[in-house]
C-alpha cells in the first residue's frame, strides 16, 4: 500500500471521539492473536462487534488508521542498513525536489523538516532501506547525481545517518501518562 | 550492537511460508470475523498455522507489532522526530532515561553527532514540546525536533 504521487492531505483536525479513542487504546498495543480478534476488542470498547468494525472501517477511511497489519523489525527481514539521507535544499526548490525524491522507489519515507542552525543544515529527509551499506550508499550517490542534473544548483549538501541500534520500537502509546 | 530488547531473538530464521504471511499482512487486514481464516485461505494455510506463526514472528521479534497503526494527527495529535547529542559514555544512561517516556514510540542510535533519533507520539500538540522540555530535565541534554512540515511520500510495506 502507498500514497505515492497522490495528493497527501496535511494535518486535519476532528475532535475525538470517545469510543474511537477508546478503541485506539484497546488496539496500539496490537490486535488479540485469536480466531475473532475483532469480537474480542468490541468487548474491550464496549460496542458490538458489528459497529465496532463500522468504526474501524471509518477510522480507515478517514486515514486515523493508516493501515492494519504486520510491522517487521527490518533488521530482522534481512534490511540492515536502514538510512536516514538528509538534504540541504534551497527553500524555492524544497517541495519539488520533495515531491521528486519521494517518488523514487528505493525511498520509503519523505519529509520536509525545519533545519536547525547551526547545527542542522538539513531541511529534507528520506529513508532508504537496503541489504548493505554500500548498497544504500550507493543507491544515494545515484540520487544525488540525478537531482543535480534535474535540480541544479538546488542541492547544498546531503549525508546519510545509519542506524547501528533499535533502542525502542513500541509505537504510539496514549493515555499512559497525560 | 542492537538493544536486547528489540534484538530478533537468536538467528530468527524465517522461511518462505514466514515471509508470505509477513508480506501478505502489511497490506489490508480483513475487517470480518474470522479475519485469520480470511488470510490463512488467500495464502493456502490455515488458520490455526497462522495465528501460530504470527505468535512466534512476534515472540521471536521479527514483528515489532500486529495491529492498527495510528496516524494520530488526524484527531490533533502529533508526532514528531527528535535528535540528541550524546556523550559517549552516557548513552546508555540517556537511552534509559528517554525510553522510560511513554511518548518515545521509537528510538534509533545513529551514527553522527546527533546519535539519538527518536519519535514522540502525543495526544496533543502541545504535548511534544512539553514532553521534550521534561527529557530535557531528565537528561540534563537539549532536545533537537524536528517536525514534518510536509509529507512527500510514506510507503507503509517492507518486502520480506
Amino acid at each position: 500500500m502507498s500514497t505515492r504521487g497522490a495528493e497527501i492531505p496535511q494535518t486535519v483536525s476532528a475532535p475525538a471521539d470517545d469510543i474511537d479513542r477508546r478503541i485506539i487504546l484497546a488496539t496500539q498495543g496490537g490486535l488479540p492473536l485469536v480466531a475473532d480478534p475483532w469480537n474480542e476488542v468490541a468487548s474491550k470498547v464496549g460496542v458490538p462487534v458489528d459497529e465496532l468494525l463500522v468504526r474501524v472501517e471509518a477510522m480507515l477511511d478517514r486515514g486515523l488508521i493508516r493501515r492494519i497489519g504486520a510491522v517487521p523489525n527490518h533488521y530482522a527481514i534481512g534490511y540492515t542498513a536502514n538510512g536516514m539521507s538528509v538534504w540541504d535544499i534551497a527553500d524555492e526548490a524544497i517541495d519539488a525536489v520533495g515531491e521528486w525524491l519521494g517518488a523514487l522507489d528505493a525511498v520509503t519515507h519523505c519529509y520536509r523538516r525545519p533545519r536547525r542552525l547551526p547545527d542542522w543544515p538539513y531541511n529534507l529527509f528520506a529513508m532508504v532501506h537496503g541489504r548493505s551499506r554500500d548498497a544504500v550508499r550507493q543507491q544515494l550517490d545515484d540520487i544525488a547525481a540525478l537531482l543535480h542534473g534535474r535540480f541544479p544548483g538546488a542541492c547544498r549538501s546531503h549525508d546519510v545517518l545509519f542506524s547501528s541500534a533499535i533502542l525502542k520500537k513500541t509505537g504510539l502509546r496514549i493515555g499512559t501518562s497525560d | 550492537m542492537i538493544d536486547p530488547a528489540v534484538r530478533p531473538r537468536t538467528a530468527s530464521v524465517i522461511d518462505d511460508t514466514d515471509r508470505a504471511l509477513i508480506n501478505a499482512l502489511q497490506g489490508d487486514f480483513p475487517l470480518t470475523r474470522q479475519p485469520f481464516f480470511d488470510v490463512a485461505a488467500r495464502l493456502g494455510l490455515d488458520e490455526a498455522q497462522v495465528i501460530a506463526r504470527l505468535q512466534r514472528l512476534l515472540n521471536e521479534r521479527v514483528l515489532t507489532r500486529f495491529g492498527p497503526m495510528f496516524q494520530i494527527e488526524r484527531i490533533g495529535g502529533a508526532f514528531c522526530l527528535a535528535a540528541m547529542r550524546v556523550p559517549e559514555g552516557e548513552f546508555g544512561r540517556v537511552s534509559a532515561q528517554v525510553n522510560d517516556f511513554p511518548e518515545v514510540a521509537h528510538n534509533y542510535r545513529r551514527e553522527h553527532a546527533l546519535n539519538m533519533w527518536f519519535v514522540l507520539a502525543t495526544e496533543r500538540p502541545d504535548g511534544i514540546a512539553d514532553c521534550a522540555r521534561r527529557i530535557e530535565v531528565a537528561t540534563g541534554l537539549p532536545v533537537f525536533l524536528f517536525p514534518k512540515e510536509r509529507e512527500y511520500f510514506v510507503e507503509m510495506k517492507l518486502e520480506a
